[in-house]
């Protein structure tokens, strides 16, 4: 089976005035349909740069990023983002911004109706579908904006640091219900983070990144079996798993004296 | 999740709000009447050659029974909002142009800027010049007063829009047109209201001067009759006229942008 998306040897320089640095260098990663990869690694090493140009916000300098076979040519509803700041319209409610993608597709009214509600029940903000963002926690607003992203039924579902801004309590759940999430409606996802514990508990495989310039360091598989579950966080092997990502992120430098 | 929890906590705090306003529209009142007061006692001992309130009172009834406080508001109403509404019309498509095309915004925003530097009431002498002296010179100067206080505002309405927000419309599949009537425009409305509450401010502080320009009725006219005839009473019922109107004016906007904007996150 051919993998959902493939990063193709994708560089993207910057210009700063007169000098050009390297956000991204050569990198390269397949990733299977209905995967769940998380990516970690230190500020300035690419992650979100990698993420925008999947998502066909940014356009790399050289090399290409496929989707379902297909080049990445710009943004498109196959592609679902989820952004650190929520990015919902205020003056719309849940059920609006929800609806918002399929309204632009052409979808009935009813059709559009009938969809909204499921996501909404499904990221559990029912009793809210009426309400502005200004009244949801940010939790809350985050479980909206994945509603939103999912009603256009994307393949992809690309995510920039979604729990970055939230409490520590907050993130846990959310991460417990993203993958109850994922597990009903299965989408390939690309989860970017800087939290080694998050990047762990969710994913199929951690890819570690290193900076200046921002490269693939690592890809560290997480054999662990789903659903994920306190148990599991709590457990050894985990706590392995976990203790080698943060070794790949921290211990950037020297790498000879990496154990591997 | 604890969702209701968090959700009661705005209505608490409105409710606190709702206390916060009659105390404060209190002091409002408590302070209105301490002013009334120190004018009155100030007229009354002389230390000062202004009217005292009754005697502006018994004008605001002269005038109001001999119909000439009825005409001066009437003329002088009609030119503030002529002005005034067609200096908005203008300033909100143009602000948009700005925000949206950088090409217009190099184009038009040295002009914009240099004129914002101009009083408008310097442009009173060449306005009679060239437009004679009725009404056209006088409703230009009020629309090119309340079009750049209002332009700037849409503009930076416009360009401060969340790129973020943006993003995500355009990955939920929208377009150019799209991302611009359903992003741009009610996102940047906050903004044009605060510049349409800034254009009419300007209007009425251009209106006096305007009507400096030959005209027959209105409160500024009448004020510079008054003036000439050392009627002090007259010029303070204009004055307190002027105030109240551009009051009732600017809470109906503000009343209006509330209803517009009850989406915005309030701090």
């Amino acid at each position: 089976m051919q993998p959902k998306i493939v990063f193709k040897d994708v560089t993207r320089r910057f210009d700063l005035g007169s000098q050009s640095f390297v956000a991204l260098d050569r990198f390269s990663l397949d990733v299977a349909d209905g995967e769940f990869v998380t990516v970690v690694g230190p500020s300035g090493c690419g992650k979100s740069t990698a993420l925008n140009i999947a998502a066909g916000l940014l356009a790399p300098s050289e090399g290409e990023v496929l989707v379902a076979g297909k080049a990445v040519e710009g943004p498109g509803p196959e592609r679902g983002m989820i952004f650190q700041q929520y990015a919902l319209f205020p003056w719309l409610t849940v059920r609006q911004n929800v609806e918002f993608g399929l309204r632009i597709k052409g979808v009935s009214a009813p059709e559009r109706r009938e969809k909204a509600n499921y996501f909404i029940n499904l990221v559990g903000l029912g009793d809210f579908a009426d309400a502005l963002p200004k009244t949801l926690s940010g939790g809350m607003k985050q479980r909206c904006a994945i509603a939103r992203a999912y009603a256009v039924d994307p393949s992809v579902l690309l995510m920039d640091e979604p729990f970055g801004a939230l409490d520590a309590l907050t993130r846990v759940q959310l991460q417990d219900q993203l993958l109850d999430t994922w597990r009903r409606e299965r989408r390939t996802v690309m989860f970017i983070t800087h939290d080694v514990d998050e990047a762990v508990y969710l994913a199929n495989r951690v890819i570690v990144m290193a900076a200046r310039p921002g490269r693939l360091k690592e890809i560290i598989p997480v054999d662990l079996p789903y659903p994920r579950t306190e148990e599991i966080r709590l457990s050894p092997e985990f706590t392995a798993i976990r203790n080698r990502v943060w070794h790949a992120v921290y211990h950037q430098q020297g790498s000879s004296r990496e154990e591997n | 999740m604890s969702a209701p929890a968090k959700t009661a906590k705005p209505l608490r705090q409105d409710g606190k709000g709702q206390g916060a306003d009659l105390s404060s529209l209190a002091l409002n009142l408590v302070g209105l009447v301490a002013g009334i007061a120190v004018w009155w006692v100030l007229t009354a001992s002389g230390a000062v050659g202004l009217p005292p309130p009754p005697d502006v009172v018994r004008k605001f009834g002269d005038l109001i029974a001999n119909g000439q406080l009825a005409t001066d508001i009437m003329s002088s109403l009609a030119r503030v909002l002529t002005g005034f509404l067609l200096g908005v019309l203008l300033a909100v498509p143009v602000g948009f142009v700005m925000g949206w095309y950088k090409v217009a915004r190099a184009l038009i925003e040295p002009y914009l800027q240099f004129f914002r530097m101009i009083p408008p009431l310097a442009i009173i002498p060449l306005a009679i010049v060239t437009m004679g002296i009725d009404e056209t010179p006088k409703i230009f100067v009020i629309f090119l007063a309340s079009f750049l206080a209002s332009v700037v505002a849409t503009y930076q309405g416009v360009i401060s829009v969340d790129k973020t927000m943006i993003n995500a419309a355009r990955v939920l599949g929208a377009n150019d047109l799209t991302i611009f009537l359903r992003v741009i425009v009610p996102a940047s409305t906050p903004f044009i209201l605060v510049g349409v509450r800034i254009g009419l401010g300007s209007a009425w502080a251009t209106l006096v001067a305007a009507e400096l320009i030959a005209a027959q009725t209105g409160l500024g006219y009448r004020m510079q009759q008054a003036q000439l005839y050392y009627d002090l009473a007259t010029i303070f019922v204009s004055l307190i006229t002027i105030g109240v109107l551009g009051l009732a004016m600017d809470r109906l906007l503000l009343a209006i942008e509330r209803r517009l904007t009850v989406w915005q996150e309030r701090v």
